[in-house]
């Protein structure tokens, strides 16, 4: 019996098998060239804007030991720098974000501008501005510039656990359960906000039209250092991500089945998108389209190991976000165009061709 | 040291209907043990109930230990599980599938493992392919490897080590039928143990050591497939005639389902 199969198939499993093409090497040479890039785009970025400081200018005064002119020495400081850090800082959580609540949904639309967690956040961080001033000072003191943050993550969190509950049954997400659901969300968040605008003072209205397009203009050192830890701790957590996520792929049941914890992956997730979407949209607004053409363009790239797609959507969120928002500052210059309709544009797009190339396989 | 797979008294309840009725099952390692049965006996849900996929009532040991007091991580180390299906969410290629296999169980150092366990599913050669591009069968035959990929070494310090298995010919071509049936034979020679949820019976009868035959909701007789697949059961489980005879030289049973009388060839 076991002669005669063996003689059908003509498999040999003592055969050396033909070397395969390995995408993790691929992937880990991307990595470096997206270093390359954000350094690059970084640079950049420090130079380009409506005012005439030079980058050059002031390298040279450094180098030569010279003071930095006053000119150079608050634009690039206290204006280009936060907003660099700011915009590499909100990049990549945005790009992190969305691989991971890919992977978590099993399906490469979810992102959480889409799904209704960043309005969900911009509720809560809405909230935030508008009941802030109401608490106690003490309170207020002892809150500083983290309310919003921490406001917003607990919105993202609350609004990604519904979702989650509301459009997976028996281990399986439903993709047309999840995009309706996420404009539902999207919707009531969007009236709470409305509600909360018409309420506020005009100081209050100032702060809060600008999460309607999102903006990396109002970056400041007190925003970029409120969003950095709670950012940073969702960044330090995806690592720990990567092999679950992997394992999801196969569906819950199996991936339970290779030793994956699926609860905790699914709890750390879950708070990894909402810690990072929460504090990019507390302090940048709402930039959508980032969390799904980075990870879509990496998975066409170098494959789905989640292994190198977070790290890397990380990289070139950052660059993207950065480079979007260098078109914002030049295209009208000396205006500005809100970074949000930037992204948009770029993104839209693949969100449309992801949807059409996979009509299919996702039931819709 | 206990080296069985046991089920005891396992109840399910799908919504409010009971679909399993109290179900024993024994599956010793270094034997392959088929559970088959008409459709909606209840096969898969004792699978699923024995992996913990289903809620259900009643304890489930492996090896002597009771599975709801193990970790995710140590169940992986000593058993892996072939589901019916698997659809997978993202672009992946075949061997980084079979390598998901590697990082569960104690083998996560050899890692020319898939390799090896795509060549004894007969793919060798398909590692690099995207998994989504292949047909069923060669699918069914990828999870196969990554499962086996799990659990490579049948025992391991001495402790057996299963593969569970449901359906896992169901759309295979009759040569790589025979392939993934050897697999388990050989699987379950080195000490391993094996419990295949089943469809066909002649080659259950042909590679099973024990057969558990469902009906019901209840495990209606369970031996070695020769004293379970007879004429007698099978018509009564299956609610048509299926005469059983024997191959020899060895006295395997075989089955040959029969046309009832009354149906007539169609003409024209």
């Amino acid at each position: 019996m076991s002669s005669l199969s063996t003689n059908i198939t003509g498999a040999d499993p003592t055969a050396e098998p033909a070397p395969v093409e390995d995408r993790r090497i691929r992937a880990r040479r991307l990595t470096l060239v997206l270093i390359v890039l954000l350094l690059v785009v970084s640079g950049l970025s420090l130079t380009t804007g409506a005012s005439g400081a030079s980058l050059w200018n002031a390298l040279s005064d450094l180098v030569a030991g010279r003071e930095l002119s006053t000119m150079d020495r608050v634009v690039l400081l206290d204006i280009r720098l936060p907003r660099l850090c700011m915009g590499i800082l909100v990049g990549a959580s945005l790009a992190v974000s969305g691989a991971v609540m890919q992977g978590l949904f099993r399906n490469p639309l979810a992102d959480p501008g889409i799904v209704g967690v960043s309005a969900g956040a911009g509720l809560a961080a809405i909230t935030a501005i508008v009941i802030g001033g109401m608490l106690p000072l003490a309170v207020q003191q002892f809150l500083g510039s983290w309310i919003v943050p921490v406001a917003a993550f607990f919105g993202g969190w609350g609004s990604t656990l519904l979702l989650y509950r509301v459009s997976t049954r028996g281990g399986h997400t439903s993709v047309a359960t999840m995009l309706l659901a996420g404009i539902a969300l999207g919707a009531l968040a969007g009236a709470a906000s409305g509600v909360l605008v018409y309420y506020s003072d005009d100081n209050q209205l100032r702060a809060l039209t600008f999460w309607g397009m999102g903006s990396l203009a109002g970056a400041t050192w007190t925003k970029v250092l409120a969003a950095l830890p709670i950012i940073a701790l969702a960044l330090a957590a995806a690592p720990f991500l990567a092999r679950g996520l992997n394992g999801m792929a196969l569906g819950e049941a199996a991936a339970g089945h290779i030793g994956i914890a699926v609860q905790r992956v699914k709890n750390t997730s879950i708070l990894a998108v909402a810690g990072a979407t929460g504090a990019a949209v507390a302090v940048s607004g709402g930039i959508g389209f980032i969390g799904i053409v980075v990870p879509h363009l990496l998975r066409l790239a170098t494959g789905p190991d989640h292994h190198s797609l977070l790290p890397n959507a990380a990289l070139l969120g950052a660059a993207l976000l950065l480079a979007a928002d260098m078109i914002a500052r030049v295209i009208v210059a000396p205006a500005e165009l809100p970074i949000g309709i930037i992204t948009a544009i770029l993104g839209a797009p693949v969100f449309l061709w992801i949807l059409l190339k996979r009509r299919g396989d996702l039931g819709l | 040291m206990i080296t069985t797979l046991e089920a005891r008294n396992i109840r399910v309840k799908l919504g409010r209907k009971e679909v399993l009725h109290g179900v024993d099952l024994t599956a010793n390692s270094g034997k392959v043990t088929a559970i088959v049965g008409p459709n909606g006996s209840g096969k898969t849900t004792l699978l699923r109930a024995m992996t913990g996929e289903v809620p259900h009532q009643g304890e489930v040991s492996i090896n002597g230990a009771d599975v709801a007091q193990l970790q995710p991580w140590q169940l992986a180390a000593v058993r892996a599980v072939q589901p019916q299906s698997s659809s997978i969410a993202f672009p992946f290629t075949v061997l980084e599938i079979v390598r998901l296999g590697l990082s569960a169980g104690l083998s996560a150092a050899d890692s020319s493992v898939p390799l090896k366990a795509l060549a004894t599913v007969g793919l060798a050669g398909f590692a690099g392919r995207m998994y989504l591009d292949l047909s069923g069968g060669e699918q069914q035959r990828v999870q196969l490897a990554r499962v086996i990929t799990q659990v490579w070494e049948p025992i391991v310090e001495e402790t057996p080590r299963w593969l569970i298995l449901d359906e896992p010919v169901a759309s295979l071509d009759i040569g790589h039928q025979f392939t993934v049936m050897d697999l388990t034979r050989s699987y379950a020679a080195r000490g391993g143990g094996v419990v295949a949820v089943m469809h066909d019976l002649n080659l259950t009868a042909m590679f099973a050591d024990q057969v558990v035959l469902m009906e019901a909701g209840k495990v209606a007789k369970t031996g070695a497939p020769a004293e379970v697949l007879t004429d007698e059961a099978l018509a009564r489980t299956y609610g048509c005639a299926v005469p059983v005879n024997t191959t020899p030289p060895l006295g395997i049973p075989f089955l040959l389902p029969q046309a009832r009388r009354d149906m007539t060839p169609h003409s024209g």
